[in-house]
């Protein structure tokens, strides 16, 4: 596991009080409520059930926020940009570029109609002035880096050709070939068989590693996060309920010190060698949103 | 598809079969005497069974003999060959009217929902539902040709013009600009544009509302928000991602439209007096011409299933999960 960042190096991404409102007819739906946090060149997990704001947090940094939706802080800065004061055009121009997302179901969120190989290149074309050929042959090289085999016969296929595995691959090698620093992975795995899960998430890791980014790693897999990252923010109803070191989520130890929604979060969780005859159920104390 | 055909040959000549027009009585009038009705009948192979007439029908119509108009003394071929054309002209460049405009427009309603771009769409979809056609057809000749003089009046071509133009494919403003008739060719141009705009507003209304549906559900899709990842511009995200997508559905929603176009437009070739299919059809059924109406009924039939054929093709060239 590598060092936690060290306070003398700029910080990727600088978040400070980000709130995300959707106005709809029927009242103000506030779907992030004051997050705060800062990314180095690490892995940091963002846990909490379904509608904790975690998948919104990751659009609302990439401005991808649908219409309704707004949002507001009062820091947000990737490397020293202010991205809050930038224009639409610069801030489109630093997605994919700069800032990445992998998504969930690559069954989805790959173009039914146009095949892979062409998804990948054209996220090349949009940042990098290249040929087409130049741009297949980075493709088919990222394809590779991906870990699929006959990356020039992939690159050809359509999307409801190739494997939830192999699509998920594919979507990593989309989202990374333009060389971001952060990459934001939602819920990666979540549509995977338990199988294929372990293969895409050491492609992410070593990807990760090896060009250094930084990830924020969404998930609502307890086990995972601890596993695979750095530092965990569990998030409830919008909010930071704690941030903490992954690898205290399992210290018996520290368990006093944890937040009582951290403890209840892991209370649900089965275990297998210490089967319990009932799963312990959520208590959710309406004071920790105050 | 030879299933197909086979079955609307069955199914034109039954209803002509069944329909309550007596076809002998209208070759030799009410006031015939009884030896010669019973000669036209015999002369008309309506004495034999039906099954047998049936099998003379098919024969006859693969041998491209679909018998002669009463009305117009001519081979039902020939009149076909005549007034087919000038309803493929028309129902062509409505239906090209209504895909350039209706799939933008479409689009924009879907891209702009609840916003301005999409009331006026709406508004111009309910326009073009909801206003006869007649009553469009002939407020467009009074303003753009009696009033405004910009196009030509009704029928296809003036009658200075008429002999100018050697049928070729029988689409005279085609066949003009292949013989380099120029003249010929404006005056014709001059004499569809309006008629084409008045079936192409009602494709526009109908295309644009479709296009606008098919378009909100893939602007919805996780492969759309994949793309703005990406950074691409909003523009590629729609125009390039998401419409490609849209016309999967839409084809057949065009391809269906255009077909409906083919079958000729009784009312807008009447207010134009443009000789088509329709008004052709409409003509003979009211005169008891039975060939002509069953060749019209089987050249619209096999229209509809050439068109969907197209539509499959087309289908497949553009979405590679049917392939």
């Amino acid at each position: 596991m590598r060092a936690l960042t060290t306070p003398t190096e700029q910080p990727l991404l600088e978040l400070d009080n980000l709130r995300v409102n959707f106005h709809t007819p029927t009242g103000i739906v506030r779907a992030v409520r004051g997050l705060s946090f800062t990314l180095g060149r690490e892995r940091l997990g963002i846990v909490g059930e379904s509608g904790s704001g975690k998948s919104m947090t990751g659009r609302a940094i990439l401005d991808l926020i649908p219409y309704p939706g707004e949002v507001l802080a009062d820091r947000l800065v990737y490397r020293g940009q202010d991205l809050l004061t930038m224009d639409k055009r610069t801030r489109r121009k630093l997605r994919g570029r700069h800032i990445s997302m992998v998504m969930q179901d690559p069954k989805f969120s790959l173009n039914p109609v146009q095949t892979v190989g062409e998804q990948i290149a054209e996220a090349y074309r949009v940042h990098h002035k290249a040929s087409a050929r130049e741009a297949r042959e980075r493709s088919i090289a990222m394809l590779e880096a991906v870990q699929i085999r006959e990356p020039g016969r992939v690159y050809e296929l359509y999307p409801h050709e190739v494997s939830g595995g192999m699509g998920q691959r594919v979507m990593i090698a989309m989202m990374l070939i333009a060389e971001p620093d952060i990459l934001i992975a939602d819920e990666p795995t979540s549509a995977l068989d338990v199988t294929v899960q372990l293969q895409i998430l050491k492609i992410l890791d070593d990807l990760v590693t090896e060009r250094g980014m930084g990830l924020i790693f969404i998930s609502h897999d307890l086990h995972l996060v601890q596993s695979f990252c750095d530092r965990v923010i569990v998030m409830y109803g919008g909010k930071a309920m704690e941030t903490l070191p992954a690898a205290e989520l399992a210290d018996e130890a520290a368990r006093s010190q944890r937040h009582p929604y951290t403890l209840g979060l892991l209370g649900c969780l089965p275990d297998l060698d210490h089967p319990k005859a009932k799963l312990a159920t959520l208590t959710r104390d309406p004071a920790w949103l105050a | 598809m030879a299933i197909t055909f086979f079955g609307l040959l069955l199914v034109t000549f039954l209803i002509a079969r069944v329909i309550p027009i007596d076809p002998v009585l209208a070759v030799v009038g009410d006031n015939a005497k009884a030896d010669v009705y019973d000669a036209a009948r015999a002369a008309l192979g309506l004495d034999k069974p039906l099954w047998q007439q049936f099998a003379t029908y098919v024969g006859k119509v693969f041998t491209g003999d679909l018998g002669k108009s009463v009305l117009t003394s001519n081979l039902v071929t020939d009149d076909i060959k005549r007034v087919f054309p000038a309803t493929l002209e028309l129902a062509t460049l409505g239906t090209l009217i209504g895909v350039s405009l209706g799939v933008p427009l479409g689009v924009l309603a879907a891209v702009y929902q609840g916003r301005w771009p999409d009331q006026l769409a709406r508004l111009i979809g309910l326009f073009g539902y909801s206003v006869p056609v007649f009553w469009f057809g002939l407020m467009g000749l009074l303003l753009f040709y009696a009033k405004l003089g910009w196009v030509a009046g009704p029928g296809r071509i003036s009658v200075a013009y008429q002999d100018f133009v050697d049928p070729i494919t029988g689409v005279l403003v085609i066949d003009a600009a292949l013989q380099g008739e120029w003249e010929a060719f404006r005056d014709a141009w001059s004499h569809l544009i309006l008629p084409a705009a008045v079936l192409g507003l009602l494709s526009v209304a109908y295309i644009s509302r479709m296009a606008r549906s098919f378009m909100i559900t893939e602007l919805q899709q996780q492969y759309v928000i994949a793309a703005r990842v990406k950074g691409m511009s909003e523009f590629r995200v729609i125009w390039r991602h998401a419409l490609r997508n849209a016309f999967v559905p839409l084809i057949t929603v065009i391809a269906l439209s255009y077909a409906q176009l083919l079958e000729g437009s009784v009312l807008t070739e009447t207010i134009f007096a443009w000789p088509g299919l329709g008004r052709y059809i409409t003509n003979s059924l009211l005169n008891a011409d039975m060939n002509a109406v069953l060749g019209g009924t089987l050249v619209v039939g096999a229209v509809f299933i050439g068109v969907n054929l197209l539509s499959d093709i087309l289908g497949r060239l553009v979405d590679p999960r049917t392939r």
